[in-house]
């Protein structure tokens, strides 16, 4: 009957992502009575998921590596599930998440929902809250299967902490001998940098910077917020900066606290993927661009003059408060 | 090499999105529909194969008659067969279930779906035919080399990407990045003529069932006002981010 999360780690640490997803489970659990579990893939320390109210961790010891693997990985979720009976597997918004959804849910002949926002609605049937028409509606869904399986939008349930004591279970299972699974290889990542899945605060700009040469004051802007650098569509599609930078409705869905737009105009695709962030702040030339109407807050001013002195205010700023 | 890229017919990208008998369905009036982004990007990577490699490119989509002239569309940028799976398209595992049993019925190396529909935003499709049928799956693929039987994909991962071998038959579920905008293809006058010949085959489908169902749609709540500052007032907003939206 109980609830369980796939727990994922970066370079030792707990993605926000997965202690969201045991913020939510927990709570969940308790209120249907039953307790939150989590399968991770080698080793790990339960004491951060235990503060989000996981009660029981099934560590993986795989035997041949940590990487990732979709279909390995969801078979052996796939049997942790079946073994404890749950009920519901509650994952994030991840790329490893989001690839071994859909085969867990195979497994477990189970119903998957993702880009979930709010508690269940109803647990008989079992009805989710989730964005459709990438954030330009919600749907209430409900769940005709036994099993379902969601995965949560980032930052829409936020973070609860529920400490509880946790017990952790080595689990070994024998090797997925399958034709099917992929051979992982290169990982091309850039180190230090926060991902805009994980980033609480994401800098972005458009076309209204003129060239890849002055992207310098929207990095420096990230980092001295601690946050992600993203672009608009057209940006990335003239070479100016990665395709991983992209957000929008073809792009990277964002979800951050604070969304910082500079010289981007608002267009219907790019407001559909950013929208789902809490706060919007543009800064634009023309007042009359499309975006302000988006904003929480408006600047209008050219980006070449005002980043530069927002980075030195901000500077200032945390150096005060720090 | 046989190829199916599965399209989903989608609401166009800046289409308002209102719905209907109390907010159980999506309007669909007035809306111009096209090809899912993601399988566009799909679609173009197929026929490089099929210039490339002599590949077969067959295009599938499960949903009504309404759905054909997005399927008239691929045919027109040049795929040979176009399937209509004849029942409406209820949820991501009714329509994997139906296209992985055509997928079974003709033997394909490789299919081609999207990363996910820009309508349901579902993320699913691919992944549960890859369940189903067994086969290899790479989710958010951005580049696909195919040598024999092994496939080279790139796949995105949170912050990089991740390059990986794999063994056909596989599934992805693409993006962009699998060809850049600029190189996408779009009908010619020639194909749109030879589309015209083609065949439009219509399958009665496996009856396959649905796990979920949209009860009620709503819309976004409306937002604040937008407050409007000075740009020679910056203390202004460092201050409103601080005490009024608590960001930083
Ligand atoms: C199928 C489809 C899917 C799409 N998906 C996406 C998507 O996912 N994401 C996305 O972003 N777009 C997407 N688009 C593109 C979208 O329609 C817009 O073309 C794009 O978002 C515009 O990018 P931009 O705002 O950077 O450029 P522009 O529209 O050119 O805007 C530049 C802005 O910069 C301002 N500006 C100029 N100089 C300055 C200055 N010195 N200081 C401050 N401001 C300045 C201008 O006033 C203007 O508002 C999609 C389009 C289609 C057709
Ligand atoms: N009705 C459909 N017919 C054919 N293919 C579909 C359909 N719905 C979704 N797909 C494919 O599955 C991908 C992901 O869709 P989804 O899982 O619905 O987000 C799409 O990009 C299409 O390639």
């Amino acid at each position: 009957m109980s609830v369980l999360i796939y727990a994922e780690q970066e370079q030792g640490v707990f993605r926000k992502q997965s202690l969201e997803a045991a913020s939510y489970a927990s709570a969940w659990a308790k209120a249907q009575g039953t307790s939150a579990e989590a399968v991770v893939f080698g080793h790990a320390d339960s004491d951060s998921l235990a503060q989000y109210g996981i009660r029981k961790l099934h560590q993986i010891n795989e035997n041949q590596s940590e990487r990732f693997e979709a279909h390995s990985h969801a078979w052996a979720i796939a049997n942790i599930a079946k073994k404890s009976g749950v009920k519901l597997v509650v994952l994030g918004a991840s790329a490893n998440a989001q690839s071994l959804a859909p085969l867990l849910a195979v497994h477990l002949d189970a119903a998957y929902v993702s880009g979930v926002v709010a508690m269940p609605e109803a647990s008989a049937p079992m009805t989710f809250k989730r964005a459709v028409f990438t954030n330009k509606g919600f749907s209430q869904t409900e769940v005709s299967s036994e099993v379902a399986i969601i995965s949560l939008s980032a930052n829409a349930y936020g973070l609860h902490p529920h400490p509880v004591s946790c017990s952790n279970e080595a689990t070994s299972l024998p090797e997925l001998n399958a034709q099917a699974k992929t051979t992982p290889g290169l990982i091309d990542k850039v180190q230090g940098k926060i991902s805009i899945a994980d980033a609480e605060i994401v800098v972005s700009a458009g076309r209204g910077l003129k060239g890849p040469e002055n992207w310098g004051m929207i990095e420096e802007l990230a980092q001295v917020l601690g946050g992600a650098t993203a672009c608009s569509k057209p940006v990335s599609d003239l070479g100016w900066r990665p395709h991983s930078e992209h957000v929008g409705q073809t792009g990277k869905p964002v979800a951050s606290n604070l969304y910082i737009a500079v010289g981007i105009s608002g267009a219907i695709q790019h407001l559909a993927g950013v929208s789902a962030s809490k706060t919007k702040v543009v800064i634009n030339t023309d007042p009359e661009a499309p975006f302000f109407k988006a904003a929480d807050y408006g600047i209008v001013g050219d980006a070449f003059e005002v980043v530069p002195q927002l980075i030195e205010k901000i500077k200032a700023f945390k150096s005060q408060n720090a | 090499m046989k190829i199916l890229v599965c399209i989903s017919n989608v609401p166009d990208t800046t289409a308002k999105i209102n719905f209907k008998d109390n907010d159980t369905q999506f309007d669909t009036q007035g809306v111009p529909f096209v090809i899912n982004p993601n399988d566009e990007f799909g679609l173009t990577r197929a026929m490089w194969f099929k210039e490339q490699n002599g590949a077969t490119v067959d295009v599938a989509t499960v949903g009504d008659a309404s759905v054909e002239a997005t399927l008239r569309k691929a045919l027109a940028i040049g795929a040979d067969e176009a399937y209509r799976i004849d029942t409406p398209a209820l949820d991501g595992i009714q329509v994997a279930k139906e296209l992985a049993a055509l997928v079974k019925e003709n033997g394909y190396d490789l299919v081609i779906a999207g990363r996910e529909s820009i309508d349901y935003n579902g993320g699913m499709v691919p992944g549960i035919m890859a369940g189903i049928l067994g086969y290899s799956f790479v989710h958010k693929c951005i580049e696909l080399q195919i040598d024999g039987q092994t496939a080279t994909a790139v796949r995105e991962i949170d912050g990089g990407k991740e390059t990986l071998t794999a063994q056909l038959p596989l599934v992805i579920g693409g993006q962009k990045g699998l060809v850049e905008e600029k190189d996408l293809k779009i009908p010619n006058m020639r194909g749109i003529m030879m589309a015209r010949q083609k065949t439009l085959q219509v399958l009665p489908g496996i009856q396959a069932k649905s796990m979920t169902r949209d009860v009620h749609f709503a819309k976004p709540a409306a937002r604040n006002q937008t407050t409007m500052i000075s740009k020679d007032n910056l203390d202004e907003l460092i201050e409103k981010l601080h005490t009024e939206a608590k960001v930083i």
